[in-house]
């Protein structure tokens, strides 16, 4: 079937003779800077260094502890959605599985006399159980993520709201707290949760970005029949970002419920949009196939650098909603405009081709 | 092989109806709803037949059943709105700003809200259609910068029952021939909008944008400005729904219709509209949201504890989803062998196999 494009020896084996084309399109320089990641960071940095010199108490020993704490929670919930929404899926139930998790941290370590190790790891266990079932629904029942995770995100939530009610359990050792609370060293502006969260990082950005896996999942965000063609376990990838959500999520709870000291149903309410809002202002395309994590990890820090400048200088959070709103809306707009400017360009330079290079927005509207 | 396709089905107008209705996923919702209304009925008379029971039952999902429609008009375009909350926010309480500014009658300033909350879509519209950018990253924009404006404006006062007039409120609890105002409102937008989407012309071309939008514009339909006017009357509905709310609770406080968009959109996915659009309908949604609203109203009274309410909601969703998926295998399933055998046979388009095609193909069960 495949004797279309023979050499004419006709052997079958082509000889690896010097390459007609280049290795890539552009040289490194312009693949690095004219991208949306270093335009992100760009921007994160135009961001610290407007608001160290213009805005009082930006530049205190308070405000970047607060700020790296504060995001934390996003910051570590951002590398999984990340790959998921590269697949092309997303996954809306992440606070809710923090809220779960935090619930059931709390009751076991108070209610059941667990130890807080044990109990920490019996609730990681439990977000990654609630990610096992997300994917399994999603890359092997097949269902589109996006109302599978409206069904988890109340479902999640319901579990804990039902197990603790209004309640909330508050008795977790000083020394946990603490620690949760903690700088890796003093003075400096570094709490201690971004230890995982550094590990946690590198791990994932090896592998996203330089392992046979990751290359899957951006195969998959393109074009998954293709992916299923040249071997690539489509379900099976799908499924292990989702208990890696899970997982991460459940990580996340326990976090949530030492720096606050409380565990309540309530906890991280909302913190869904937040997230998929930063991933997506990093840089990763909502069709999928687009996007990586320093990106994203710059587009958490920017919303976490804004909030702080704009709080420090006397805005209401609804100021700042509204900003982030707006940042959101723009940087998706930007591709479009950009993709406008760009057809614009080479129509006045008399098009040589006809095809249309990138016009993915009526192909799939969401997710 | 298409010959199967295009046969008409063999039985009768009438007997096609007839299992439409039995095989509708409006009518398995309906019949849930019902038997969950009888189940609590049972277990307290007054949840029926009580005079506040039976207004409550009626009252209640009206908010619900208006975002829910709306909603299904945009899910069905395969985009979605998840600003109706904030756009609920911010009508009600301008509502209850231009009783306190204004002299303005009551119809003016329905009317208001009504604008105010198309004008908040038309912006979701304009970005969404002519931006080409998708709907879920938009709405998730402008749901933080409504949200966020409403609560600027708003700052920290809220608007009481006493700033409003009383004829405005009494609307809320008021009722004609036993049937409040509000649901009376409700099912007249219901019926309005259910009426366009299965007989006019831009009703149908919604669906056929949602089932193939590449297809849709090959086609020549103006997807667009279809695009474009679905999310125009899902915030429309939604600044009615922010008036009802007014008129309902008496009070606007700043937490008002947050966190309701996510339960619009279930309440259209649980009615059997598809999240992928191109099928379902405003009836199923409609009765997906009273469906939700009176599992919250039965749970206590069943003696299940009302913090378990939103775990039952999510269960349901899902179970809603996986019979979707149940169903629309099998119905390929049956499709498959209806292409198979008749392809084999040499008498083309067996009757018996034609009206598995023509009654379910279109906009049935998916």
């Amino acid at each position: 079937m495949t004797t279309l494009t023979q050499t004419p020896g006709g052997t079958g084996t082509p000889t690896p003779g010097p390459r007609t084309y280049a290795d890539y399109s552009r040289p490194f320089w312009q693949r690095v800077v004219l991208s949306r990641e270093f335009a992100v960071i760009a921007l994160l940095i135009a961001a610290i260094v407007y608001s160290r010199s213009q805005v009082d108490y930006f530049s205190g020993p308070q405000t970047m502890y607060y700020l790296f704490r504060d995001s934390a929670s996003i910051l570590l919930l951002a590398l999984p959605m990340t790959a998921i929404i590269v697949t092309g899926e997303i996954d809306l139930s992440v606070a809710s599985t923090v809220g779960l998790t935090s619930v059931a941290f709390g009751m076991l370590h108070v209610d059941a006399g667990l130890s807080v190790v044990v109990a920490a790891l019996v609730a990681i266990a439990i977000g990654a159980l609630c990610g096992a079932f997300n994917g399994f629904l999603v890359a092997y029942v097949g269902l589109p993520s996006i109302a599978v995770t409206i069904g988890t995100l109340a479902l999640f939530r319901g579990i804990a709201a039902g197990l603790l009610g209004t309640e909330s359990r508050t008795d977790f050792p000083d020394s946990w707290t603490d620690l949760a609370k903690e700088r890796i060293i003093e003075d400096q502006p570094y709490p201690m949760i971004l230890i995982p969260f550094v590990v946690l990082a590198v791990l994932f950005a090896l592998l996203l970005h330089f392992s046979p896996f990751g290359r899957g999942v951006y195969e998959i965000g393109l074009n998954d029949e293709a992916a299923h063609f040249t071997g690539v376990d489509v379900a099976r990838t799908k499924a292990i970002l989702f208990v890696l959500a899970g997982t991460v999520a459940g990580f996340v709870g326990i976090y949530t419920t030492l720096v606050t000291g409380v565990a309540r149903a309530e906890n991280s309410v909302g913190l869904e949009l937040q997230v998929i809002a930063a991933v997506l202002l990093g840089g990763v395309s909502i069709f999928g196939g687009r996007g990586a994590l320093p990106g994203v990890i710059a587009g958490v820090l920017l919303i976490g650098v804004i909030q702080r400048a704009m709080l420090l200088n006397g805005q209401t959070i609804n100021v700042i909603n509204i900003v982030i709103g707006v940042l959101l809306v723009l940087s998706v707009m930007s591709t479009s405009l950009l993709a406008l400017g760009r057809n614009v360009v080479s129509a006045s330079k008399g098009a040589r081709s006809s095809g249309r290079s990138s016009d993915s927005a009526g192909k799939r509207s969401l997710s | 092989m298409t010959d199967t396709l295009v046969q008409p089905s063999a039985a009768s107008p009438t007997a096609r109806a007839v299992r439409d209705l039995l095989r509708s996923r409006e009518l398995a919702v309906g019949v849930v709803l019902l038997l969950l209304i009888a189940v609590t009925t049972l277990k307290s008379n007054a949840f029926l037949f009580s005079s506040t029971g039976w207004r409550d039952l009626l009252l209640t999902p009206s908010m619900l059943v208006l975002l829910a429609v709306g909603q299904t008009a945009v899910i069905i375009t395969r985009n979605v709105d998840l600003s109706v909350g904030s756009t609920l926010g911010l009508t009600a309480y301008l509502t209850g700003r231009l009783f306190i500014d204004t002299g303005l009658p009551i119809i003016a300033v329905v009317l208001a809200g009504i604008l105010m909350g198309a004008a908040l879509g038309a912006i979701n519209g304009v970005l969404v259609a002519f931006g080409r950018v998708p709907a879920l990253v938009i709405t998730l924009g402008t749901m933080y910068i409504y949200r966020g404006a409403f609560l600027t404006w708003a700052g920290s006062d809220r608007i009481n029952a006493d700033d409003m007039p009383r004829t405005f409120r009494d609307l809320g609890t008021d009722s004609i021939l036993g049937i409040p105002v509000l649901t009376i409102v409700a099912a007249v937008v219901l019926a309005a909008v259910g009426y366009y989407l299965r007989t006019a012309r831009g009703g149908r071309e919604l669906y056929a944008i949602g089932s193939d939008p590449d297809a849709a514009e090959l086609y020549g339909l103006q997807v667009r400005r279809r695009i474009f006017s679905a999310f125009v009357l899902s915030g429309a509905l939604a600044g009615l729904a922010g008036v009802v709310s007014a008129a309902r609770f008496g009070t606007v406080s700043s937490s008002v219709g947050s966190g309701i968009e996510l339960e619009a959109v279930g309440a259209a996915v649980i009615g059997g509209v598809a999240i992928f659009g191109g099928s379902g309908t405003v009836w199923g949604a409609a009765l997906g949201a009273m469906l939700l609203v009176t599992i919250y109203r039965s749970l206590p009274v069943l003696g299940i504890s009302d913090f378990w309410q939103q775990a039952v909601v999510g269960a349901l969703i899902i179970g809603a989803i996986v019979l979707d998926r149940v169903l629309v295998t099998r119905q390929e399933r049956a499709l498959v062998a209806a292409r198979d055998t008749s392809a084999g046979s040499t008498s083309p388009g067996a009757p018996t196999l034609a009206p598995v095609v023509a009654g379910d193909a279109q906009e049935g069960t998916r």
